[in-house]
């Protein structure tokens, strides 16, 4: 009897060691013989600890799964309390389409066999037999860009490090996911790690690379945990190393460890502190594509962007192109956080309103109160009121209405959330976090605070003020730390100006 | 520890990171996972085995969060403080956690449990989410988060 009980970090956090634990014991009281697999999360985080049992028909799911549950599991699985039917059929799950994700959930993250059974390495292979240019080429087709926030075109970022001089090249993995909300990066490294793996090999053998990093925060001790055996396993397996997959290509990689500065999450920033400095940021020019690390040219990519090229090379640019709307192509794992009913990972092409997502996807809120505003982008990404609510998920879309899609973290609040707080909060965020490099953020997130706060003390004068600071700081900052920390702020105000005028009235 | 402890310590990680690119955050992470903080101590023997400046190390030192510069308490507490979290009752447990405790952020209670904020844990989707000496717990509220301190004995 196979057992699925998820090892991702947010069903640990729920209990789904200790439902392990007491399903091995049940089935040893009952003589049956069970293989219990640790797998990934299927991404339905309100049904974790989501166990699944594999039988004829397909996976069955139970859940959210607690260890008194685990009795009854062996009795009479058709009629347990916590049955949920076949894990495929349940409509969070059936209505996604699953690129990035397709293995998610599904495989043993670190069984290589599993892997490559589930469709793992065809990438790989492909790319090996086109050669360097015509994988550019797939990657451009395919209309990838990068999922890190800013939205680049990957194969064109791939073009210029591979047109760059120079024998030493490398690829950096950004795995610093420091957007609150966000949590996909940490679910495909826990559940799929060879799918990275295999997306940085690739894009090593693209642009002419033999080393790269993936520098992870230190917030995910699982995640770099799974990561670091996976990168042992394919070195055994020979996927990394002198010879990848027997060619004459050589690439290896190995984890950095971050230590819990949000600013790293900035592709220069991050390059300092990979180089063992401070995190500061560093001007462009000149581009890491052409000088990264060590000054040598470097391929930057977020987590999803490079998991998501073995896929693109596996079924063809063109097939991955189909999905999606405007210049917005492929897939995009949505992650549904904070107050929301069926919180968790939802991949869907590109497209989608803001409101099928919150409202008919995310299922409204978790507290059943009105829902009042939703953050989408993380820190920097602006909050959007109902009204907004038929704005499509694409970059230009969101850019247009004022924001941006940022890592597709997406935040829900209801009518108890007081914006003005929220806006106070992303101005002593930016201040703690700024690298100090430049005034316009080190300086104006602190004053950011000040203002707010005569703001909330009913001074009226102060709000042309904030205006104005958040122009200088978007007009004068380096990075987008600084530059777009006025998002969530003017939003706030924007859409919610009761909110600032009530704290007006509790203080007068 | 004894200072002469903290000095051969220091210097065999040193060695064991001996010709890595870019040795020094590793290094630091494997200082502070051995002492629980950087020891000022360490720092020269840091910097002389990477062949740079004392300052520069107390200045990469300095600027992340994750290094401390004094020793946490016998158990450490993460709670998280940002968005996902805060829309979910973050800033009640944060509080409920400061008045359990009898600390602000980053202060240490009679109990030995030193109290930091942390700025998302991955765990949005089942937020509030905490980390209590490296282990994660979601969808926390103060009653659980007594049950947690009491289990570890805090
Ligand atoms: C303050 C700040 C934080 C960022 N954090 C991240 C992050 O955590 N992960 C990420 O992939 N990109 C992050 N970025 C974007 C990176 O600078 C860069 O655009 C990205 O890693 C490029 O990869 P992509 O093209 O695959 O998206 C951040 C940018 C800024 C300004
Ligand atoms: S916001 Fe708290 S875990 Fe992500």
């Amino acid at each position: 009897m196979k057992i699925f009980v998820p090892a991702d970090a947010a069903a640990r956090a729920l209990g789904a060691d200790a439902v392990a634990t007491a399903i091995a014991a049940a089935a040893e009281r009952r003589d049956v013989t069970v293989q219990i697999v640790r797998n990934g999360s299927r991404g339905m985080v309100w049904l974790e600890p989501l166990v699944e049992v594999e039988t004829p028909e397909g996976r069955q799911a139970f859940g959210p799964f607690a260890p008194g549950d685990a009795e009854s599991l062996f009795d009479a699985p058709s009629v347990h309390p916590k049955a949920l039917g076949l894990t495929e059929e349940i409509p969070f799950l059936k209505r996604q389409t699953r690129v990035t994700f397709a293995r998610v959930g599904v495989i043993d993250p670190v069984d290589l066999v599993d892997y490559e059974v589930n469709g793992g390495l065809t990438g790989l292979r492909h790319a090996l037999h086109l050669g360097p240019d015509a994988t550019i080429a797939e990657v451009t087709e395919s209309g990838l860009r990068g999922r890190g926030g800013a939205g680049f075109p990957t194969g064109i970022k791939w073009r210029t490090v591979a047109n760059a001089p120079g024998a030493q090249k490398y690829i950096v993995c950004n795995a610093d996911e420091g957007d609150s909300g966000s949590f996909a990066d940490r679910m495909l490294i826990e559940g799929d790690p060879f799918s990275l793996i295999e997306g940085m090999a690739i894009a090593g053998f693209a642009v002419g690379a033999d080393r790269g990093y993936v520098y992870l925060r230190s917030e995910y001790p699982d995640a770099i945990a799974v990561l670091d055996r996976a990168i042992i396993l394919a070195r055994v397996a020979g996927l990394l190393g002198q010879s990848v997959l027997g060619s004459d290509y050589a690439f290896d990689m190995e984890v950095r460890v971050g230590a819990g500065a949000y600013v790293c999450g900035e592709e220069t920033s991050l390059l300092n502190s990979i180089e063992g400095k401070r995190g500061t940021v560093r001007a462009k020019p000149p581009l890491p594509a052409l000088q990264g690390l060590w000054a040598k040219p470097t391929v930057v990519n977020n987590v999803l962007s490079l998991a998501t090229v073995p896929m693109v090379l596996a079924q063809g640019g063109a097939q991955y192109c189909s999905f999606g709307t405007g210049r917005s192509r492929g897939t995009i794992p949505l992650q549904l956080a904070g107050n929301v009913r069926f919180a968790g990972l939802f991949e869907a092409p590109f497209g989608l309103t803001l409101g099928e997502i919150v409202n008919d996807i995310g299922g409204g809120t978790a507290t059943g109160r009105p829902l009042k505003a939703v953050q989408v982008g993380g820190p920097l990404g602006a909050w959007f009121p109902p009204a907004l609510f038929d704005t499509a998920f694409g970059y230009e879309e969101y850019a247009a209405a004022g924001g941006l899609i940022g890592h597709a973290g997406i935040v829900v609040v209801d009518d108890t959330a007081d914006m003005a707080a929220f806006a106070r909060f992303a101005m002593e965020f930016c201040a703690i976090e700024s690298c100090g490099k430049c005034t316009p953020c080190r300086i104006g997130a602190v004053r950011g605070v000040e203002t707010l706060d005569r703001i909330a003390a009913g001074d009226a004068a102060a709000t042309p003020l904030l205006r104005d600071l958040c122009e200088t700081m978007r007009l004068g900052s380096l990075c987008a730390l600084g530059g777009f920390t006025p998002f969530p702020v003017l939003s706030a105000l924007n859409h919610f100006p009761q909110d600032f005028a009530r704290s007006k009235e509790a203080a007068e | 520890m004894p200072d002469a402890a903290v000095v051969a310590r220091t210097a065999e990680i040193c060695r064991e990171h001996a010709g890595r690119e870019g040795a020094l955050l590793p290094i630091l992470h494997a200082v502070q996972s051995d002492f629980g903080h950087v020891p000022a101590l360490a720092l020269p023997i840091v910097a002389k085995a990477l062949g740079v400046a004392v300052a520069e190390v107390q200045g990469v030192v300095g600027f992340y969060h994750d290094f401390r510069a004094a020793p946490p308490g016998r158990h450490v507490l993460k709670i998280c403080r940002a968005e996902a979290c805060q829309a979910m009752g973050g800033t009640a447990l944060a509080d409920a956690a400061k008045a359990q405790l009898g600390v602000d952020w980053h202060g240490t209670s009679e109990g030995g449990v030193t109290l930091e904020p942390v700025f998302c844990l991955g765990l949005c989707a089942a937020a509030p989410a905490a980390m209590l000496n490296g282990v994660l717990a979601a969808r926390i509220d103060p009653t659980r988060l007594a049950e947690m301190l009491a289990e570890v004995g805090a």
